[in-house]
């Protein structure tokens, strides 16, 4: 008997819980031709701002062992551009698209949340308050539990679509900012952004990326972000997306265990596009092969 | 499209140059000349990304066994530089690699009746193979190798086989001229007498010295880019170039994995 794979994330009703992160699978199109969208849970839109953005100077990654580092600078095409040029396409398929958006102003956050509710063919919102690679693009307002609050506040204000914050693991205690992005009205959380790192070229003397630093992402983080959606998971009511070098099902499962309603893979459609069909269809068989009727019963059931 | 390919043979034809032969769909038989495709290694998450190669060739391999069936065939030329392509070095006959593509925008091939002058530096000659065996069918096509000493001037007998006119030139002066291949290519622009088309492939500094002769010459001009990439299909942004209008007040930068990597060289930034 086929397994009930599906899950509910504030409101979304996914048909399996594999959902794609944004940054690593563009505006979805891109994609079309490795990955069946009706066999993922969601995907995830690129980060998007008020205005184009075009990024960081070059070199923008760089590979170290089990992972990488990228600071692309949060390049989007832009709110007008998206709805212009790429909500088309989220109209033709039939899997929910939630837009990532960021800004470099609390007004920004929420103007950007106002536009993006304006979208029928946007399922869900999910509010970048931790990516590290721009002064100003959220890093900022991720590590202040107050700031954090008032951005989430602002953005809750203005849209009744269900609204994920993307947490920050570039703090000293997560699961604080998660309790503030949950008063202020978060319907669910996603962690982990990238860790900050940096790369450096011995010979040359200087930094690998133009940036100096980036954010680690890739198979190398994941205990940190297992232990990250654990913690977070005890404490707070809202569901859990769980993030960070999901690589195959297994890892999708362990997210879970830990307390994570749905995952993101990432990284893991640079190496192999059809990365979040291939977990998807793999968790399945394992809950096949473990005898498991429905995929919920496995969130949060880590025996400890 | 995404595919396993069987290793047919792996060889250093230079020291720390390899030329590898691989298994191929028979779609790959309609990739362009300059476009590329992305190996994993291995399985494994150490190296984790892809690596980009420029596609050398492509041809049918027929097995020596009889009655087996004829096969598309797609070979690589590479440098060792990392950890990743060190691997690759290591692999044999009948290994498998899983390949991604062919990628990108490849090169236009031009009018017939233009003399076609393709520049290579090292390993640059990787993508210009298949564009030499392309042109050569309707237009005189002359080639400009150059390198750091001999060692890097690679598989120039096969352009010769095809009738390209190979001129060498290395920095130390092992192999033909001393000195930079771009003095080669200017001097037989001098002598040029029809239209020209230039297309190149290398080290940035020797792109960027051949774009100022184009330009400086009116001569049109494609070059093609490599770039740090993790995905090649457009997602990761980590690829870009800048575009010519590039400025720290107005970026503007193009993807190299899906707008390029081959672009009209006045498409881009160059120092002046």
């Amino acid at each position: 008997m086929k397994p009930d794979m599906s899950v509910n994330v504030a409101g979304i009703s996914l048909r399996n819980p594999v959902m794609t992160a944004s940054g690593t699978f563009g505006y979805g199109e891109e994609f079309a031709e490795y990955v069946d969208m009706a066999s993922i849970g969601a995907f995830v839109t690129k980060g998007l701002s008020l205005k184009p953005r075009a990024g960081n100077p070059t070199p923008r990654i760089v590979e170290t062992p089990g992972g990488m580092l990228n600071a692309i600078g949060l390049q989007n095409v832009g709110i007008d551009a998206f709805i212009a040029k790429k909500v088309p396409y989220l109209r033709s398929v039939n899997t929910p698209a939630i837009a990532n958006f960021f800004g470099s102003t609390v007004d920004e956050y929420a103007e950007m949340a106002r536009r993006l509710d304006e979208i029928p063919e946007v399922a869900g919102l999910e509010v970048n308050i931790s990516c590290p690679n721009v002064k100003q693009g959220g890093i900022v307002f991720g590590t202040d539990p107050d700031c954090a609050a008032s951005v989430v506040s602002v953005c809750r204000a203005v849209t009744k679509k269900p609204l994920i914050v993307k947490l920050s693991p570039n703090v000293t205690d997560v699961v604080i900012m998660a309790r503030a992005c949950e008063d202020a009205g978060a319907d669910a959380l996603s962690l982990i952004n990238t860790l900050t790192g940096m790369a450096i070229d011995l010979n040359k003397r200087r930094p690998v990326l133009a940036n100096i630093t980036g954010g680690f992402s890739g198979p190398a983080i994941k205990p940190i972000a297992l232990r990250m959606v654990w913690q977070v998971a005890k404490a707070v009511k809202v569901p859990i997306i769980g993030i960070g070098g999901i690589m195959n099902a297994t890892d999708a499962l362990e997210f879970m265990l830990a307390g994570a309603t749905a995952v993101q893979v990432g990284t893991a459609s640079f190496i192999n596009p059809g990365a979040a069909q291939k977990i998807a269809e793999d968790m399945e068989a394992w809950l096949i092969a473990n005898g498991v009727a429905d995929i919920k019963s496995l969130i949060g059931a880590l025996e400890t | 499209m995404q595919f396993t390919s069987l290793i047919l043979s792996n060889i250093e034809v230079s020291p720390g140059y390899w030329r590898m032969r691989m298994t191929a769909p028979p779609e790959c038989a309609a990739a362009r000349p300059g476009q590329f495709v992305m190996v994993r290694i291995n399985g494994a998450i150490d190296p984790l990304l892809r690596r980009p190669f420029g596609i050398f060739d492509i041809g049918t391999h027929t097995p020596a066994q009889s009655g087996a069936v004829e096969q598309p065939y797609m070979e690589m030329l590479y440098r060792v530089v990392g950890k990743g392509t060190a691997m690759l070095s290591t692999l044999h006959g009948s290994d498998l690699l899983d390949v991604l593509g062919p990628l990108g925008k490849g090169f236009e091939l031009g009018a017939p009746d233009e003399e076609k002058l393709i520049v290579g530096g090292g390993v640059g000659l990787a993508p210009l193979y298949l564009l030499a065996k392309e042109l050569i069918k309707e237009s005189k096509v002359r080639l400009f190798a150059g390198g750091r000493t001999r060692d890097d001037i690679l598989c120039i007998t096969e352009f010769e086989r095809l009738g390209v006119e190979c001129y060498t030139a290395t920095e130390d002066g092992s192999l033909g001229e001393c000195g930079l291949v771009t003095e080669a290519l200017l001097r037989r622009l001098d002598m040029l007498k029809g239209k020209a088309t230039i297309f190149a492939c290398g080290p940035h500094g020797m792109l960027n010295a051949v774009a100022g002769i184009a330009s400086q010459r009116s001569i049109p001009c494609q070059v093609s880019l490599e770039g740090y990439m993790a995905c090649g299909v457009g997602a990761c942004l980590g690829c870009v170039a800048p575009g010519h209008s590039h400025s720290a007040e107005t970026p503007d930068y193009r993807c190299v994995c899906t707008e390029g990597p081959v672009f009209e060289s006045g498409e881009l930034k160059w120092r002046e």
